[in-house]
């Protein structure tokens, strides 16, 4: 049995199923609400819910019960008090290596942790009082740290990356931080620009490869890449097949490193499926070709956008299970690595996030 | 000294009561004293800036009022989520 937990712009929705025989949904929560993320942190079953209020501002939940019931409010969850910001947005929560131990990453380009299972937060100071914060710039969507790569059984080192201001790295546990943009190439910035690390570098996603932590890939605006040196430095493998190498979502096989998935987008100013098709991009050679799988997915006339949160995983290799869930309110799931889809389901709110357990 | 009004989540988060006395002489010291009295509450009306929230809306005596609004004893200052959505 899979779990599905489904952020959408109205509300939580907890779904349950296989791909094969279908998902039914058994919970919805936060009735109205914007859930921006959500979440189960397997090792306690313990569920996050990232809520923007238009009114109260961002906030993050926690349920060990009842979904349906009542949540508790985490704290901690802002920005230093006194100065010309406030968190906007909670944008990605994340399991990390210590016990208990958890990360969040939000708009403005903001690192929390947590140690006590997500009950309370603190900001990650060293990332915080980063001296070249200030000449930041931000997306179209805040300035939002939006990935966090941990590495796995080595908590001190971690990865995240903010949307514009690249990818940053640490190795004493968030203590200090240092760029990892090297071979990066933000077409979108003048050329006499690009010597200037301040100039948006903007990363819409990454992720590593549990088996081989110094391996990561990344969806930029414009662009794929794959590092082999932890983040250091990046290399274009966006040709090979690929429609477009623009896009957001992107998600990566535990088994096998060489293996990563795309849904590209037609291109910053048109960001729907290419062609009216959905296909989702396969690599199994880190990234020198890609093959598109469509089988079971909308080939027609589907002009779908898929955000960054919105693809998901379960299990691994032969067993891979992949979803993904659309703003037009469609979940697809997979139960081969993408080589067969179903529909999970249909006319959900538009959807944020996806996260399988 | 004047009496905060509030309502839906807000209301929850103030232990289940629609109506605060609160000391402070302006709509910032108010709402700052129901915060401290309910601390589940902070960040819910004012954020880290110290700014009441765009889209609550603050009333005293019926009259909008920011932050700098004087209050005087026995003001009502009403706290009202904007009339917004999507």
């Amino acid at each position: 049995m899979t779990e599905l937990v489904v952020g959408t712009k109205k509300g939580l929705f907890l779904l349950e199923g296989e791909p094969d025989s279908g998902f039914e949904i058994r919970v919805r929560a936060f009735p109205g609400e914007p859930v921006d993320f959500a979440m189960r942190d397997s090792r306690n079953g313990r569920l996050f819910a990232t809520v923007t209020s238009p009114f109260y501002g961002p906030k993050i939940f926690y349920n060990d019960g009842d979904p349906g019931g009542e949540w508790n409010q985490a704290h901690g969850v802002a920005v230093p008090e006194g100065g010309n910001q406030a968190l906007e947005r909670i944008w990605v929560i994340a399991c990390g290596e210590g016990d208990g131990t958890l990360y969040a990453g939000g708009d403005p380009g903001v690192l929390f942790e947590s140690h006590d299972g997500g009950a309370s937060w603190e900001i990650n100071a060293g990332l915080w009082e980063q001296p070249s914060r200030p000449r930041w710039q931000p997306g179209g969507g805040g300035l939002c740290l939006h990935s966090i790569c941990t590495w796995p059984g080595d908590p001190d080192k971690l990865a995240v990356a903010v949307s514009a201001a690249g990818i940053w790295l640490t190795e004493d546990r968030g203590r200090t931080w240092r760029r990892g943009n090297e071979g990066l190439n933000p077409r979108y910035l003048p050329e006499e620009a690009l010597a200037d690390q301040n100039a948006g570098r903007c990363v819409h996603h990454v992720e590593r490869a549990p088996r081989r932590p110094d391996r990561m890939f990344m969806q930029f605006h414009g662009g794929v890449y794959r590092s082999d040196d932890a983040g250091e430095s990046w290399t274009d493998i966006g040709g090979g097949g690929l429609p477009s190498d623009f896009g957001f979502p992107l998600m990566v096989d535990p088994a096998d490193p060489d293996s990563a998935f795309l849904i590209p987008l037609v291109a910053d100013t048109d960001r729907v499926t290419p062609d009216g098709r959905v296909r989702v991009y396969a690599t199994r050679d880190a990234g020198s070709t890609w093959e598109a799988h469509g089988d079971g997915l909308p080939a027609e006339h589907a002009y779908l956008t898929v955000l960054r949160q919105a693809f998901t995983r379960a299990d691994q290799g032969e067993r891979l299970q992949l979803y993904f869930g659309a703003t037009s309110g469609d979940l697809f799931g997979s139960s081969n690595a993408g080589a067969a889809w179903t529909t999970v389901a249909t006319r959900l709110p538009p959807v944020y996030s996806v996260v399988a357990t | 000294m004047g009496v905060v009004c509030v309502r839906g989540p807000i209301r929850k988060l103030a232990g289940g009561r629609a109506e605060h006395e609160l000391a402070g002489s302006t709509v910032i010291e108010l709402l700052q004293a129901l915060e401290l009295d309910h601390p589940d509450l902070r960040g819910w009306i004012i954020d880290e800036r110290g700014v009441i929230r765009r889209h609550i809306n603050v009333f005293v005596n019926g009259e909008r009022g920011r932050e700098a609004t004087a209050v005087r004893s026995g003001d009502r200052v009403e706290v009202v989520p904007a009339i917004t959505g999507g």
